[in-house]
């Protein structure tokens, strides 16, 4: 189970470029993390759309062999 | 509504001002997420319903397609999808739920 943290920030990279992104690997066990993704995208739009946008990201792997992200996500001050 | 779980899951979600599908029971959740909501809810004063998906398979797998959103807990206010854990747990530390709350006529403790 689990996916290391490189390959997780990897795929929100690929959807959003321009993505500040901080990943701590809570338990180092590559299977409960912490990030946070700052990014343009997410100006304006509600806290359930931005998560969604990085759920897409991780194409499905959230809930799956992903268990534990925990996520902040917001747009540069 | 392509999935007939979804009318289902739309039942439940209308059966209550406050409804949390979680895994177990407000007494006794059965993850570690779950019990941060419930926490966050009970510490609120907010009244509630929840449903276990652990003892129903296809709500459990219907409710991430339902609202696009790929784990559980799921907290809807009023028919609306809130979020999970995080943004609940950010709402309430930000005030941002008891005002959600207010403004859905919801009862709590304003204070909490």
């Amino acid at each position: 189970m689990g996916m290391p943290a490189s390959e997780i920030e990897a795929l929100i990279k690929a959807s959003l470029p321009d993505a500040q992104i901080t990943i701590e690997d809570l338990a180092g066990d590559n299977d409960h993390f912490a990030a946070t993704v700052i990014s343009e995208a997410f100006r304006g739009i509600p806290r359930v759309r931005q998560h969604q946008i990085v759920y897409a990201a991780l194409q499905g792997r959230m809930g799956g062999e992903l268990h534990a992200l925990a996520l902040q996500t917001s747009a540069p001050e | 509504m392509d999935n007939p779980v979804f009318a289902e899951i739309q039942t439940h979600i209308d059966s209550a001002p406050v409804m949390l599908f979680m895994k177990g029971t407000p007494m006794f959740p059965q993850c570690g997420f779950s019990a941060r909501v419930v926490q966050i809810l009970k510490h609120t004063n907010i009244p509630f319903k929840s449903v276990n998906v652990l003892e129903d398979p296809e709500i459990r797998d219907g409710i991430k397609e339902f609202s696009n959103w790929p784990t559980i807990p799921q907290l809807y206010v009023k028919g609306e999808f809130i979020g999970g854990c995080d943004i609940v747990t950010e709402m309430y530390q930000t005030g941002e739920l008891q005002t959600l709350l207010s403004d859905k006529g919801v009862s709590h403790d304003a204070a909490a």
